[in-house]
């Protein structure tokens, strides 16, 4: 009996490691140890960056000569704090665009999960035979450097003092900046409700913004309540301008007799610094035939910027925001250095959108 | 409610039933004087002989103590720093209860509420300051007070003008002045003072006008000074969006005020119009060719 006991948990311990090797892709790998075709070529190298077998997958590279090691890691799993650094690879798509017998072109749909929700990172790759089997030559593109100088930094800062514990009964705080929803517009979308607009801080001092909406169907009756999140630039500076959007799942616009906003405001320590330029932007057809607004953020300070976050509004010809739309961009914005972004934009609202105006929300490791 | 309160509760229960069904005729007496200062000493006449048992119940406090009948008994000032309505009760075979006001006593301190603390200029009615009036014991002086609201511009006189008390309380409003800058808003009752900084700052921009310079593959381009309608300065710090839309798209970047003017160098290729907005007011337009062009 004992003997019998000891079999089981030894078999049962063996089906565990069994499966703990074929979920972790061991089977595939196996499989594709030696890649018969452009497309196990680059699923290969995928499950090794997925389970950090960057040797492994580093080794799958036709141009390693070419390729410098770190930098291959980065382009996986970020660096200096950006979006990639907080995110793991859940799975990935591969299918080719063209091929013939010694070369052939793929693309590669990166599914990550980041701290910010999930992100897809869409990848042109090449894959060329080598003797019996494919290898996939990794994107060479040479990061620009910034030549070693000083940048002197001189922006505004705001510091907050506020009214003490002990001071006596009276002793007035500070007033909490004054904010303005300067345009609402609710619109129904497929499967929700959607409340979009603009928020300005039109006082002298920075506000941590944020807004609100209440869905009032008949009988002032409230049916739902919603935040902005993360679809707003919450940290405003005097006079500056952030879209907001609010979704509201499942509602239905008929049923709504009317939308209350409420916009509320504090007043936060912040500084005018980093400034980010958002250069190029237009609005384009990507390669998936879906329309998106383009552009480059370039820092002009000396810090670098962790997580840079789009926000970007879109007019129809009267001016009204048709649409608001954000995106995280993945890579850290160093000082000066151009990053491309892109943010999706419907199909049905592109046709009607004449203007836009972004904004770049930020979120840096030194001040969080 | 805590037991110490339902005990507090119970022995007000009992004495007042002790004092509504006592016969005054036969009990000894205690006379309070109808009004008293907050904080003051005084003494009350007694009737009767022997010792008895008096409590003082005020509106935050409650005392017992044996006294001695046919005298004076005398009343402490902390046992009466709270104005309101207190009730003695000398008690011997029987309770009597005698009451009297306790009144604050005279001004001692000032507390000022101004609001708000930042205020455009030029607001008429934009600023409201209000003055309570205290005695040394915390209690709202009720009698009526003349109370002094001063401002002290920085770059002009100071204004005065008096306000009396009502139920200890004294208020005014204030129109803003044209000119930016931190203005000191004092109330004053003799030496008591009390003062409260409200910035008055500059209204939105007005008159937006922007300059620019070209050079290798980017524009400069400048505001004017940046002031209000009033000719302030718009304090250093506000967003200026400059907006430069070339054949490469649109370019934009917003730019805080330093030093009173917003500049940025944006990278431009051939013709291009540059548009400035702060807050809700647009600018002027400005058509140029980056580039080296």
């Amino acid at each position: 009996m004992r003997r019998l006991t000891a079999i089981i948990i030894f078999a049962a311990t063996l089906g565990l490691v069994a499966l703990a090797w074929v979920n972790s892709g061991g089977m595939a790998r196996e499989r594709m140890q030696s890649a018969q075709t452009p497309e196990e070529a680059v699923r290969l190298l995928l499950t090794e960056a997925q389970s950090h077998n960057f040797d492994a997958a580093y080794a799958r590279l036709q141009n390693r000569a070419e390729v410098d090691k770190s930098a291959f890691i980065r382009d996986f799993y970020g660096s200096n704090g950006s979006l990639l650094t907080y995110a793991s690879l859940e799975s990935f798509d591969v299918w080719g665009l063209h091929a013939n017998d010694r070369e052939a072109t793929l693309r590669a749909k990166l599914h990550y999960s980041t701290a910010v929700g999930p992100l897809d990172d869409f990848r042109d790759l090449k894959a060329e035979r080598d003797e019996n089997s494919w290898k996939v030559v990794w994107p060479t593109t040479r990061a620009p450097k910034l030549a070693p100088q000083v940048i002197p930094v001189n922006y505004l800062r705001w510091d907050v003092i506020n009214r003490g514990a002990e001071d006596d009964w009276g002793v007035q705080n500070v007033d909490s900046p004054q904010v303005r929803i300067i345009s609402m517009n609710a619109i129904q979308r497929a499967d929700s409700i959607v409340v979009l607009g603009e928020i300005v801080n039109e006082d002298t001092v920075p506000a941590y913004v944020t807004v609100g909406a209440t869905l009032l169907g008949q009988n002032q009756t409230e049916l739902a309540q919603e935040s902005s999140f993360d679809k707003i630039s919450h940290t405003l500076l005097p006079k500056q301008v952030s879209p907001y959007r609010i979704d509201f799942p499942g509602m239905r616009l008929e049923k709504i007799k009317s939308v209350r906003m409420d916009a509320k405001a504090m007043l936060v320590p912040a500084s005018a610094d980093p400034i980010i330029e958002v250069n190029k932007q237009r609005v384009e057809t990507d390669a998936l035939g879906k329309k998106i607004l383009v552009g480059e953020l370039a820092n002009q300070s000396g810090q670098i910027v962790n997580i840079p976050h789009v926000i970007a509004a879109f007019y129809d010809a009267n001016g009204k925001v048709i649409w608001v739309s954000d995106g995280y961009v993945d890579q850290e914005l160093l000082p000066q250095i151009p990053v491309t972004f892109a943010v999706d934009l419907p199909d049905d609202v592109a046709a009607k959108v004449q203007s836009y105006h972004v904004v770049v929300n930020h979120y840096d490791r030194q001040s969080s | 409610m805590t037991g110490k309160a339902h005990r507090m509760r119970d022995i007000l229960r009992s004495l007042a039933m002790l004092a509504a069904f006592a016969t005054p005729a036969f009990a000894a007496e205690v006379h309070p004087p109808t009004q008293v200062t907050a904080g003051a000493s005084f003494s009350m006449p007694s009737s009767g002989t022997g010792q008895g048992t008096l409590y003082l119940i005020g509106p935050a406090n409650l005392s017992k103590r044996q006294v001695t009948l046919g005298g004076d008994i005398p009343v402490e000032g902390d046992e009466v720093e709270h104005a309101g309505r207190y009730t003695a009760i000398l008690c011997t075979d029987q309770c009597v209860a005698s009451t009297f006001y306790v009144h604050a006593n005279s001004a001692d301190r000032l507390s000022l509420l101004v609001h708000p603390s930042r205020v455009p200029v030029s607001d008429p009615n934009a600023i409201s300051a209000v003055a309570f009036v205290w005695d040394a014991y915390h209690n709202l002086v009720l009698s009526p007070v003349n109370v002094k609201f001063t401002v002290n511009p920085t770059e002009h006189a100071s204004l005065s003008e008096g306000r009396t008390t009502s139920n200890g309380i004294a208020w005014i409003g204030l129109t803003s002045a044209a000119k930016s800058g931190p203005a000191n808003l004092e109330a004053s009752i003799g030496n008591l003072s009390e003062v409260r900084v409200v910035q008055q700052v500059a209204s939105d921009a007005c008159n937006l006008r922007i300059h620019g310079s070209s050079s290798a593959r980017k524009i400069m381009v400048e505001t004017d000074p940046v002031r209000d309608c009033s000719g302030n300065f718009v304090p250093d710090g506000t967003v200026v969006s400059f907006t430069l839309t070339d054949a490469a798209g649109k370019t934009t970047v917003d730019v805080p005020i330093k030093k009173g003017v917003a500049k940025v160098e944006i990278p431009a290729v051939g013709r291009a119009r540059i548009t400035a907005a702060s807050g809700v007011v647009t600018g002027n337009e400005l058509d140029m060719t980056g580039g080296g062009e």
